[in-house]
């Protein structure tokens, strides 16, 4: 028999070669196709800024201090990296069940609402029990409305884009109607409810600032979740669903059952983020809580190619722009609209820029019967 | 359709002429449309990703040049809309008469653009070729259609048309611009593509039915029923997703939908 | 039997052919009607070069897929391309037809030299190609098909006009289908004409074949071949890609073969006489580069008499739809036993793939009982069927055997990942996930590559990055190592060249001598015949016909494969 073994390690070496060529090829670096992405997008939106007759120079410099400038600035970005972050590694699982869910808005509300309702029902515990229960209840809320429309899709096929879209409509005016008539805060007169009770409320982990317990959650779910994908047969599982449901039918991957979990997972960790915003921030639940927050995660979810801890980078990176673009809207006059374009550009540079390199990266040509065949397709499709 | 209405919008705000707003709007639209050309047919990515994506780019963008050129002012600016055009005699008949025949340009265009689609899509070689494309790229490929171009030129179409009607919503609907004015529309007119079993008339029909809910859910309100209007404006979404489980299995899509072709393979 | 009269019929629309269709262009003018078979040898004075390629040569990243190719096709020829998968036919004619640009070599076209940038232009200049696989869209009707792409005047489809068309078309060339039918309808005898009319419709003087018997019964062969006779006797040419020998021997009048992607030379068939045998084995030569006997191959296998065990797989009055809701599968019922190998013959579409998937739990039957081991499983999900003992080779490898995405390791456990030594469980009562274990995984990933022999350029390479052969030997090893007791194998060697489909063959032979259970659907007969102890022919979704290795031959079994 040969020595299979050294026969490998030698092809091994070969590999890395590929890959040491790699880094001479500055495109071919995610990393810096990353930045460069970034790059090209701040550049593109500054000929918006100087069209208004903003200088983009003060703009960006007012969006990066407002961000990190101060304590205050910096605690904000992390305050609303929270939802995103939570949102965001929800979003990676169902994504990589190539279940495309764009119901993330309307679970957090969900969450939110359950919270909510919790914080203003439940009888008196112990801050501890209380979250507790908060917590299940907020990722089930959240879960129970991702898992409508997985059911209608495993069940009938029905497209999730579609349903998962109208769901958060549909959920948002449902919180439209609960803030307006029966949990509308007694004699109030605004369109909110009553407070939650203190020991439903996320501690503040910075004084004075309205840091809340959130982000640790988010940065322990980034841990759970990169365990659970790299490590277990669940992850596994949704992996092979998401790039070959028929290969994993056929090996007996229950495959309604893996969507299923990824979407009330990804409903779940949107719940979360309800819950972080109501019981860390505003503690009573209103209408528009969330400025989209569902939609940026999926923005942070592609940019983080679906990988749990690059979420947490991206998701603060994002909240950054959120926070800056205040106070760039307050000081440049540049309406904070931007963010969302600013976002947007950076995912297609990044799309654009994965094509490049992929089309011409010899770790991507493949053999077969003399023929080339297909190029490596973009991982997080 | 967000970039349409708003570019339509725009044209007609600083030309005060509405037929040129139309046409701005679908210019926009079309030019907009080119960006997920490129990207999903030459450099063929991801068409569900770069369509969510497009879909926040013209979100933001929207939302910012409309702020940049009108700032947040309390009285929002409109636009004298598009009037309804009166057909002569029929319009005069009673009752059905002003629902038939008292709309507006537009809606005419509408209706009149079911059947001209349709026959372009099925007794002209443009449309079979179009439709081949969808189904099977190589074999179209095979017989000397230039795939790419055809998609090109779909989705450029595709685009003109969903300017069209974002134009609708703000020149002849509701005269002015709000963020996010369609609401979801784009993908409720999706649903009815599927609905519609990919075929004009199909569509014609599912969104009439969509306009119906809206109707009724407008109706009801200005009739003040009990019910709290939240669950009126939830009627359309609802009936979407309702009718989505109820076509399930009679709708077929083209065989190549959303799959980017690659020529060797 | 092989005598082709030429029918007053056929000449009287020779005579005036441009009258009554307009719409493509008369044989060129000075093209020599040959009569067909070429009695005489002065037959080819007259001959006229169609094609000339001269010295073409095709790069793929790491391969040389066509190195210096030469070759010329006379008018009224079929002329055999003749060579093992992966030497270079293919290629070739993707050159001819516009699809890839060779890198360097010239290609002339009645003496003038052109350069074919797409297939519109091959098109144009009559150059039409049957693809392996049908380029037809089954929702359309035949004449909507034949119009796909077609540069006419005028915006405007007409249908009729087209139809019209066709009628004499098929009427001139024997080519009978209904222009009015949808394709998803039709056999696949007439889907493979009106192929052939899309190519004639469209002017086509050269027609490129691309191994067209490969899904055709023996009697539709037959059939097609003689189509081609009309078509040469008409003054078309054929190219006729294959890898069957016999079948060159049949119809063909030069044969040119390529081997690595080079041409090893051009020979002229006789398709009778005593010089017959020789030319053959030449072929056979020059196909494979060594010195081979033919009979063989089979031969060569070491069929060891088995004793039989009890039934493992038994299958009663099976019925199951399509996805369309049709019946597919009617009351069919057979029987596996221990170290038996069960062939299934038949056409594909005839059922085939329905009973697979109702098998390995993929698609639910609509009646009838399934037995493994005594136990009924009829609808039982895929995991319950595959810990039963059911191990599946599918027929779409790459759609339902793997994941191209993801590396050797994860593909090499799909199936078996949630049992151990895989994966396990911290504190077995405990609920909770189980966890993966890699290093098991590697060393059973690093096994397989080496007793299957499977190239790759690293153990943990993307699945994407294998060749096709290789990724079918993944499969088969990742199957046969789960030592199951019945194995279910569409089609396990299409695609593979002749050394993997002996491997292949082999490892089939090793588990019938384990006592496994071996369900072998083919739709190449040689494959059936060469392994199988019993044969059943599937047609229409029944068995119409059930016999021992021994007594099948290749004439009953087509009788049955056709309906007869």
């Amino acid at each position: 028999m040969k020595k299979p073994v050294e026969k490998n390690t030698e092809k091994n070496r070969k590999v890395q070669e590929w890959r040491r060529g790699r880094s001479f090829l500055f495109l071919y670096s995610p990393l810096l196709s990353f930045f460069l992405a970034i790059l090209l997008a701040f550049l593109l939106s500054s000929l918006l800024i100087s069209w208004i007759g903003a200088s983009p120079l003060l703009a960006f410099k007012a969006l990066i201090l407002g961000a990190f400038g101060s304590l205050n600035g910096f605690t904000e970005t992390l305050v609303k990296a929270t939802p995103l972050m939570l949102t965001g590694l929800g979003l990676c699982v169902a994504f990589r069940s190539k279940v495309w869910n764009i119901g993330a808005e309307g679970q957090i509300h969900l969450g939110a609402l359950a919270t909510t309702l919790m914080g203003v029902y439940l009888p008196h515990f112990p801050s501890f029990i209380s979250l507790t229960l908060t917590g299940l209840a907020s990722f089930f809320a959240g879960g129970f409305w991702a898992a409508i429309p997985g059911w209608l899709k495993i069940r009938w096929g029905v497209n999730e884009i579609i349903t998962t879209l109208m769901m958060n409509y549909i959920a948002i005016l449902g919180i439209n109607y609960a803030v307006h008539v029966p949990l509308k805060e007694p004699g109030g007169f605004l369109p909110q409810s009553a407070l939650i009770q203190p020991s439903v409320e996320l501690p503040i982990l910075v004084e004075r600032t309205r840091l809340h317990a959130g982000i640790l959650l988010g940065i322990a779910g980034a841990g759970v979740l990169h365990i659970l994908l790299a490590r277990t047969t669940l992850g596994y599982q949704i992996q092979v669903v998401g790039l070959n449901p028929d290969a994993g039918r056929c090996s007996g991957i229950p495959v309604g059952k893996i969507i299923l979990i990824a979407m009330v997972l990804s409903g779940g960790f949107a719940g979360l983020a309800g819950m972080g915003e109501i019981a860390g921030v505003h503690h009573r639940l209103l209408e528009n809580f969330s400025p989209g927050y569902g939609y940026t995660a999926i923005v942070v979810a592609l940019l983080a190619d679906l990988k749990p801890l690059a979420v947490i980078l991206v998701s603060i990176l994002f909240a950054a722009l959120i926070v800056g673009a205040d106070t760039m809207q307050r000081v440049a006059g540049v309406p904070n609209s931007l963010v969302l374009i600013i976002e947007s550009l950076i995912v297609l540079f990044v799309l654009g820029s994965r094509a490049l390199s992929y089309v011409r990266h010899p770790l991507f040509f493949v053999k077969d019967n003399g023929q080339r065949t297909t190029e490596g397709k973009l991982r997080i499709s | 359709m967000l970039v349409g209405a708003l570019a339509g919008f725009l044209g007609t705000f600083y030309t005060h002429h509405v037929g040129l707003g139309f046409l701005i709007g679908m210019a926009a639209s079309g030019v907009f449309s080119l960006i997920m050309g490129f990207i999903t047919i030459t450099l063929k990515r991801d068409q569900v990703i770069t369509g969510i994506i497009l879909n926040i780019l013209a979100l933001g963008l929207t939302s910012f040049v409309y702020r940049a050129l009108f700032g947040t002012s309390r009285t929002p600016p409109s636009i004298k809309p598009l009037t309804p055009l009166k057909v002569p005699i029929l319009g005069d008949i009673p009752y059905i008469g002003t629902i038939l025949f008292h709309q507006n340009l537009l809606v005419y265009l509408a209706f009149l653009l079911v059947p001209v689609s349709a026959w372009i899509l099925f007794k002209t070689q443009f449309g079979l070729n179009l439709r081949a494309v969808g189904e099977h790229p190589r074999a179209a490929d095979t017989l000397g259609v230039p795939v790419e171009r055809m998609r090109y030129i779909a989705v450029i179409l595709g685009g003109i048309f969903s300017g069209l009607g974002g134009c609708f919503l703000t020149l002849a609907q509701l005269n002015r611009f709000t963020d996010n004015i369609t609401a979801g529309r784009g993908f409720i007119a999706i649903a009815a593509v599927i609905f519609g079993k990919w075929n004009p008339y199909g569509v014609a029909l599912a969104t009439l039915l969509f306009g119906i809910a809206d109707g009724l859910q407008l109706r009801l309100q200005a009739l003040g029923t009990k019910l709290p209007y939240q669950f009126l404006l939830m009627l359309p979404y609802i009936l979407t997703i309702v009718a989505l489980v109820g076509i399930v299995g009679k709708s077929k899509p083209p065989a190549a939908l959303a799959v980017p072709y690659q020529k060797d393979n | 039997m092989e005598v082709w009269e030429w029918g007053s019929g056929d000449s009287s629309t020779l005579s005036h052919p441009h009258t009554s269709i307009p719409l493509y262009p008369l044989p060129y003018p000075h093209t020599p009607i040959l009569p067909y078979p070429h009695t005489s040898p002065l037959s080819y004075l007259h001959t006229f070069i169609l094609l000339r390629i001269d010295k073409i040569t095709k790069r793929f990243p790491g391969v040389l897929a066509n190195d210096q190719i030469s070759l010329e096709i006379e008018a009224g020829e079929v002329h055999a391309l003749l060579g093992q998968n992966g030497a270079g036919k293919t290629t070739l004619m993707n050159i001819l037809y516009g699809l890839y640009q060779p890198d360097s070599g010239q290609i002339y076209f009645k003496d003038r030299k052109v350069k074919i940038s797409s297939p519109r232009k091959a098109i144009e200049l009559g150059i039409g190609m049957v693809h392996q696989h049908f380029m037809l869209i089954p929702d359309f009707t035949v004449a909507e098909n034949i119009l796909i792409g077609f540069k006419q005047r005028g915006p405007f489809l007409n249908l009729k006009r087209v139809e019209q068309a066709v009628a004499e078309l098929s009427h001139r060339y024997r080519l009978q289908v209904d222009p009015t039918a949808r394709v998803q309808h039709l056999s696949v005898g007439s889907r493979q004409r009106v192929e052939i009319i899309k190519a004639l419709y469209r002017g086509a003087e050269l027609l490129i074949l691309d191994e067209p018997t490969s899904v055709l019964t023996p009697q539709e062969t037959h059939e097609l071949f003689q189509i081609l006779r009309t078509l040469t006797a008409q003054g078309k040419s054929v190219i006729f890609i294959t890898h069957k020998l016999n079948e060159v021997m049949q119809v063909c009048d030069r044969a040119t073969v390529l081997r690595n992607g080079r041409k090893v030379g051009t020979v002229k068939i006789q398709q009778e006489g005593p010089e017959k045998e020789v030319i053959k084995e030449n072929l056979a030569r020059m196909m494979i580069g060594k010195e081979v006997s033919l009979e063989t191959e089979r031969t060569a296998l070491k069929k060891k008499p088995v004793q039989f065990g009890k039934e493992v797989l038994k299958v009663e009055e099976l019925e199951a739809v399509n996805d369309q809701n049709r019946l597919v599968l009617k009351k069919i019922s057979f029987s596996v036993r221990a170290g038996e190998i069960l062939g299934i013959a038949g056409v594909a579409g005839n059922g085939q793939s329905e009973l697979v998937e109702v098998l390995a739990g993929l698609r639910k039957a609509v009646g009838g009982r399934v037995f493994l081991n005594g136990q009924e499983v009829l609808n039982e999900p895929p995991r319950k069927l595959l810990e039963g003992g059911i191990a599946h080779i599918p027929e779409d490898r790459l759609r339902m055997g793997l994941v191209l995405d993801l590396p050797l390791p994860e593909n090499a456990i799909l199936g078996s990942f949630h049992k151990a030594p895989f994966s396990f469980k911290i504190g077995n009562a405990l609920p909770g996930p189980r966890w993966l274990n890699y290093t098991e995984i590697r060393k059973f990933t690093e096994r397989l590559i080496i007793s299957y022999d499977i190239k790759t350029p690293h153990p943990e390479a993307t699945m994407r990055m294998l060749s096709g052969g290789n990724q079918q030997k993944f499969i088969v090893g990742r199957e046969l190592t789960r030592s199951p007791k019945v194995l279910l194998t569409v089609q396990p060697t299409m695609g593979l060249d002749i050394k993997a489909t002996e491997f292949v063959h082999q490892k089939f032979l090793e588990q019938r001598e384990n006592q496994v259970a071996i369900l072998l659907i083919s739709t190449e007969l040689d494959e059936i015949l060469a392994l199988s102890d019993r044969v059943a022919v599937l047609y229409e979704g029944q068995i119409v016909g059930l016999l021992p290795a021994d007594q099948a031959d290749r004439e009953i079994l087509g009788r049955w494969m056709s309906g007869l």
